[in-house]
């Protein structure tokens, strides 16, 4: 077992078992703790695969931005921190058999691939990631239009958030 | 390979030899040599933070034309120790109520937000942690981290005044972080990277010459981030007694305490490396690593001292004052500025340095100027509001 594989199963179940807890404790506020230990392994996972961009943007938008709004929006709308009630319905079976039929099909498809044994080359030295990344962002033979189709939504959703709370005097 | 020109690289390579003299296996020493290298760092800038304590009182005193620290050691040098010492031996209280865990969690990840920071800061060419290729949104990131910090201090603490601290801190980190991000990218347009070394090593002239604007929106922002005057809402003493971490005492106070003042440090530290030059000095850089490295460490003293010289000559103003400044007046202006930036780095030419640095230092008067002129035409007519106002009552009360 090499040392990224180490690192990548000690992750696997930081993630995991942190995403247990996230459903199982019956604290909101450590609900939301634990699930920015969950983004954060996913952070980790993206810097073992080389992504450093996205793995800084990871704890950026996902710790820095959103669970802190889930952390805000638990202390504003909440009087009891506490979670009472089943935490169980009656179709837990039906979905864990979901879940379990998932995990398998893709298990069984992604080791027809002929990269499923493989470990990922490093980058040549002087691979400039993130430029490429940035090109690829703003080419028209790459990902343009995407690109500008998600900033007009983003844009929308900004403009729309503003009409909401918008105070006619 | 010679010590004194790759200290860090040098000191590697003999650790990797004992160790492979040792039987050990390859990878088991490289991941020992970094982690090695990972407690020498921070344990380096514990050390200085300890230091840290002494300047900044000796500084706050000289501002406020007190002596400061005198009695213990030569010019009170052992006074941080005395302090250390007084917040070992306090008594260590947990409130009633408090969430434990997150509670005894939240200083340390206070401290190592700020130590998470400087696995970025190349102290010299050949001294850095790592050089990321995305270090200018790591910043960002750690910051979040230091975010998430203060609101477990805060919920933690079961406290209600602790609460509004943290409320307040994270108003102001939140809505700061986006003119800190526009203006991290205006070196980031000028270097073509985002890696701090790259970033140094393109500054031929530092870029304060090149974009002053973005520096002084750099260090207003930074100033908000640490949460000092005049943007301190987050422990006003006078509101909510000591912010989020009233309910700390002892030691674990003392990171929070040690935090904060690391962190100004090393604000001053990315201020230097991101428009002062970094390492760079007229090529004294080039005599050796440790000269490269105490000139960073002399410019981010530098950095710190304008952090503390706006801290203790300013007062603390209003939330909706600190919020309508950020988002009516800093925001606009780093997105105008980003953009002029951008378009001038377009249009001038590259090869010309002396052209190029000129149209830059112009564009960003003329916009200095055009801004100081919206604002006085902005404060003459709200003046005329309050006064037009203060006539009527007068007329009134006749």
């Amino acid at each position: 077992m090499t040392l990224p594989q180490i690192f990548f199963l000690i992750t696997a179940f930081v993630i995991l078992g942190s995403a247990l807890m996230v459903v199982t404790t019956r604290n909101l506020i450590h609900a939301a703790l634990w699930l920015i230990v969950t983004l954060f392994g996913v952070a980790v996972l993206y810097a073992l695969l080389n992504a450093g961009f996205l793995a800084v943007v990871q704890v950026v938008v996902y710790i820095g931005a959103i669970a802190i709004l889930f952390i805000f929006a638990v202390m504003l709308t909440r009087k009891e921190m506490r979670d009472r009630g089943p935490q169980l319905n009656r179709g837990w079976w039906l979905s864990g058999v979901i879940a379990a039929l998932t995990f398998g099909g893709l298990f069984w498809l992604l080791q027809a691939w002929s990269g499923f044994s493989k470990t990922a080359a490093d980058f040549p030295s002087g691979f400039d990631a993130v430029g490429q990344l940035g090109n690829a962002l703003v080419s028209p033979q790459a990902f343009v239009l995407p690109f500008e189709v998600a900033s007009v939504l983003l844009l929308a959703a900004l403009v729309g958030a503003v009409y909401v709370a918008f105070n006619r005097k | 390979m010679n010590f004194w020109n790759n200290p860090v690289q040098f000191i590697s390579q003999w650790l990797t030899g004992v160790f492979a003299g040792w039987g050990m296996a390859d990878w088991v020493a490289s991941l020992l040599i970094q982690l090695i290298g990972v407690v020498v760092l921070a344990s380096m800038m514990m050390v200085i933070d300890i230091f840290l304590v002494w300047v900044e009182r000796k500084v706050v005193a000289r501002f406020q034309d007190r002596l400061g620290p005198n009695r213990v050691g030569p010019f009170g040098l052992i006074q941080p120790f005395a302090d250390i010492i007084k917040l070992l031996i306090k008594e260590d209280i947990t409130p009633d109520g408090a969430d434990r865990v997150v509670y005894n969690l939240a200083p340390i990840m206070s401290l190592m937000s700020v130590l998470l920071l400087w696995a970025i800061v190349p102290l010299a060419p050949v001294i850095f942690g790592v050089d990321l290729n995305v270090g200018a949104l790591y910043i960002i990131a750690a910051g979040a981290i230091g975010t998430l910090s203060i609101i477990m201090a805060a919920w933690a603490s079961n406290n209600k005044y602790a609460l509004i601290g943290a409320f307040r801190q994270v108003a102001v980190l939140v809505s700061f972080e986006v003119p800190m991000i526009a203006t991290l990218l205006i070196p980031t347009i000028l270097a073509r990277s985002m890696g701090m070394n790259d970033i140094v090593q393109a500054q031929d002239v530092w870029y304060i010459l090149v974009v002053p604007l973005a520096a002084i929106i750099f260090m207003i922002t930074a100033i908000a981030e640490l949460g000092r005057t005049p943007f301190d809402l987050n422990e006003a003493e006078s509101e909510i007694v000591a912010g989020f971490h009233i309910e700390y005492t002892g030691m674990k106070f003392g990171l929070f305490y040690a935090g904060e003042l690391l962190h100004a440090f090393t604000f001053g530290g990315f201020w230097a490396i991101l428009f002062l030059g970094g390492y760079r000095l007229f090529g004294l850089e080039n005599l050796g690593p440790l000269v490269a490295a105490v000139i960073l460490f002399a410019k981010a003293l530098f950095g710190y001292w304008i952090i503390m010289w706006i801290k203790y000559t300013l007062l603390r103003i209003r939330i909706d004052h600190m919020l309508a400044f950020n988002w009516k007046f800093l925001t606009p202006l780093a997105f105008v500025l980003l953009m002029v930036v951008a378009l001038m780095n377009a249009i001038l030419p590259h090869n010309n340095m002396l052209v190029y640095v000129a149209g830059m230092l112009l564009s960003n008067i003329l916009l200095g100027w055009i801004v100081i002129e919206i604002l006085r035409v902005h404060s003459r007519r709200e003046r005329e509001r309050v006064e037009g106002k203060n006539q009527m009552i007068e007329v009134a009360h006749r």
